[in-house]
């Protein structure tokens, strides 16, 4: 199969290009840039005119609930492989377990699927789970997802174990003991409600621990869903020092505060919580000068999981179809050009789970975002194909929509008949 | 911000916080409430503004005391009165909160008064109610998690009001466990809505919430120097799971410092007054001298309550 992609405008972030001009893809790959190489037959055109071409998206947190609409909403969102926590039921803690994942998401044939494995048996924060044996099923680092762990020699142990493999430790930093009853940041706004707080120090006295982990054991350590101003400082610091540290932030909490609360909305319940506006201030700073990488947090639950009284709601939101329109909002508004935004939830999810990127240059897969930057569409839960409908922006417009994806060279998602 | 307990004319449909109130809707349920106290006085304890409609009292969290305030003002108001204590029914079947709304609504309820152990509960039924298209049917707050109990509120600022008649030259200090305490979330927001002047907050920084000042209120760690010159006084009740752990450690040593004594009381205006939410623990925030000396006003706040309860019922549902 012979494809050519008209004129649309090529972002690569990593090669530095941003260039109108067709892409020819034979088979998996990228054949040729500009100029169709000698030979090649077009079996088929997408006509990309007034299109961005980038490369496709990596979210680096997204639950599938259920597997097949989640990959559905994936590539709907441009998102062409995603990382899994492995806080799934049951947790993602045997190869068996992993490897079952894997082959069920390759049988899809949507995005690709890179598993986390459970650092821990049950994410229990006691027992090591086989981490060798998940990396060979298909692992692509070892983390908590949301769980602590509570015992500091357990996860020095753990630390010293995947550094002894070269295997990355995510973690999500939060100290268990000052956010177990919190259900919100610990600012003006959980004071006014009557919500009970967590603290920043949870995430700061969290990020103490584990960088100091980090800098005794040489385990690369990422951290997941940053929320406050003094943890990008603490995590700059890090990789000043020269830690193999690196972050990112969910783009809820570039966009949204505390005061999106409003009346106990349940879908502004996020873990960790929505901080101040100084905070999403500083995490906008860090995210568009290079320090953290931009991920969805995709969180897909049932309609009832949110009617429910702020604090018994469960925390998330949907999010793999809003992760490009919403980056480009934060962009925008941080006033960063789109090659910048795009290497945010491209080429830096890529160097964080260490796979180089497959950029628009000849040879690589053709893992491809075709999406119109300009096109405005409303937020409802009939055109999420996620089986999420929470969201925050339910009923809001966004720009910027995916017209077409492809994995390995093939159409995977087409908003139309091209 | 859309104010979801008001309607499209402004007027109070639900009453679900103090907060963002205009004074002029408070200042008309104190007005009410006030014509109302002459008919606790009466042989026929009753007037016919809610006769034929069904309030139902919903209790997802055991208070004897307010559950029967209201109950009290909704019959003196001639509604029909059904007290669920849900705890015990169906939550326990898995019903959801909005489950049981429906039902009742299909019940013809005119009125829920709720009370809920999680903050934001009420408001949760409220726009639920407006989802469904139940303009007709109206939640009243009877107190949510550590966010609000405004009729409390509203009785005390009666009750402040009774005694103090100006509320643009009063000091008022709030003590105890403010951290959660709906009650005094409740109080702050009125007397800043009223033009209190000067909120003191009292207690030990662990019973504290964090930004007080955003309130409107200033902090005092030192009882002594906080009551000094203070015209009302509002008491907070110490839960006994809060005595001893780590917010304090034990209510001895509470009371020595927090506790309401003469001596400490002698520091405020002469003619000041103590408040409390009831129900009362003596020698714990409260010196029994006190309570039962000639300062207190925490029986007649008992008796503005049921006045306030029927005004704020009979004006959210005349709205």
């Amino acid at each position: 199969m012979n494809l050519e992609i008209r004129n649309g405008r090529l972002i690569d972030p990593q090669h530095g290009t941003d260039s109108r001009a067709s892409l020819f893809i034979s088979g998996d790959r990228i054949a040729a840039l500009d100029q169709a190489p000698a030979g090649f037959a077009t079996d088929r055109v997408i006509d990309a005119s007034g299109y961005v071409v980038c490369p496709g998206l990596i979210d680096l947190g997204a639950r599938l609930n259920s597997i097949e609409a989640e990959l559905a909403a994936a590539v709907a969102g441009g998102v062409t492989a995603v990382v899994v926590p492995p806080d799934a039921d049951p947790p993602l803690d045997e190869p068996e377990l992993a490897d079952r994942l894997v082959h069920r998401g390759a049988e899809i044939g949507k995005a690709r699927v890179l598993p986390l494995g459970a650092l821990t048996l049950g994410l229990k924060g006691e027992r090591l789970a086989e981490l060798a044996g998940l990396k060979k099923a298909g692992c692509v680092a070892f983390s908590q997802a949301t769980q602590p762990v509570v015992d500091t020699e357990a996860l020095l142990r753990a630390m010293e174990y995947a550094a002894s493999f070269d295997f990355a430790v995510w973690l999500q930093p939060q100290d268990y003991w000052l956010a177990r009853n919190g259900i919100a940041h610990e600012g003006e706004v959980a004071n006014r409600l009557g919500l009970s707080g967590i603290p920043v120090a949870a995430e700061t006295i969290a990020i103490a621990t584990m960088l100091q982990l980090a800098r005794d054991t040489g385990c690369r350590v990422h951290l997941t869903r940053l929320s406050t101003a003094a943890g990008a400082a603490q995590v700059a610091a890090a990789q000043a020092e020269g830690l193999p540290v690196s972050c990112d932030i969910g783009i809820h909490h570039l966009l949204l505060t505390e005061n999106d609360i409003g009346f106990f909305n349940p879908h502004a319940r996020f873990a960790p919580p929505l901080r101040s506006q100084r905070d999403r201030q500083a995490l906008s700073d860090a995210a568009a000068n290079g320090l953290a990488a931009i991920c969805s947090d995709h969180t897909p639950l049932g309609a009832d999981d949110k009617l429910l009284p702020f604090g018994e709601a469960k925390p998330g939101a949907t999010g793999l179809e809003l992760l490009l329109p919403l980056t480009l909002k934060w962009a925008a508004a941080a006033g960063l050009a789109l090659p910048q935004a795009l290497a945010r939830i491209t080429s830096a999810p890529a160097a964080i789970i260490g796979r180089p990127l497959a950029g628009l240059v000849p040879g690589a897969v053709a893992d491809l975002c075709i999406f119109d930057p300009t096109a405005e569409w409303q937020v409802n839960p009939d055109n999420l194909k996620s089986r999420g409908k929470n969201s925050p922006w339910l009923g809001h417009m966004l720009t910027g929509k995916t017209q077409a994806t492809l994995v390995n060279g093939r159409v995977v998602f087409a908003d139309r008949d091209f | 911000m859309h104010n979801p307990q008001l309607n499209s004319d402004g007027q109070l449909s639900h009453l679900l916080t103090i907060e963002g109130l205009p004074p002029r809707i408070l200042t008309q349920i104190l007005d009410t409430a006030a014509s109302f106290m002459e008919v606790s006085t009466r042989d026929v304890k009753k007037v016919p503004l809610l006769r034929g409609k069904s309030v139902f009292n919903l209790f997802f969290e055991n208070s004897t005391r307010t559950r029967t305030t209201f109950e009290i003002a909704a019959k003196r108001l001639s509604a029909d009165v059904i007290n669920l204590d849900i705890n015990r029914s169906s939550t326990a079947k898995g019903e959801t909160l909005l489950d049981t709304i429906d039902n009742l609504c299909a019940m013809h309820a005119n009125l829920f008064v709720v009370r809920h152990a999680a903050s934001g509960a009420p408001y949760l039924i409220a726009e639920h109610l407006r989802r469904i298209g139940r303009d007709d049917v109206h939640v009243v707050n009877a107190g949510d998690g550590r966010h609000a109990h405004p009729t409390q509120g509203l009785l005390d600022m009666y009750t402040i009001r009774h005694y103090k008649k100006d509320f643009t030259q009063l000091c008022v200090a709030v003590v105890g466990d403010i951290l959660h305490s709906r009650v005094a979330r409740s109080d702050i927001h009125a007397l800043t809505s009223l033009g209190v002047p000067e909120i003191r907050a009292i207690g030990p920084e662990t019973l504290l919430p964090k930004h007080l000042d955003k309130l409107g209120a200033h902090v005092f760690h030192d009882m002594n120097e906080g009551l000094k010159d203070c015209d009302v006084i509002i008491m907070l009740r110490l839960q006994n799971e809060r005595m001893n752990g780590a917010l304090l450690p034990s209510a001895g040593e509470y009371f020595r410092h927090f506790g309401l004594t003469p001596q400490k009381l002698a520091l405020a205006k002469p003619d000041a007054i103590v408040m409390h939410p009831g129900p009362m623990n003596r020698g714990v925030e409260i010196h029994s001298a006190v309570a039962d000396g000639p300062q207190a006003v925490i029986l007649p706040q008992v008796t503005f309550g049921i006045a306030v309860r029927m005004a704020v019922m009979s004006i959210v549902a005349g709205n």
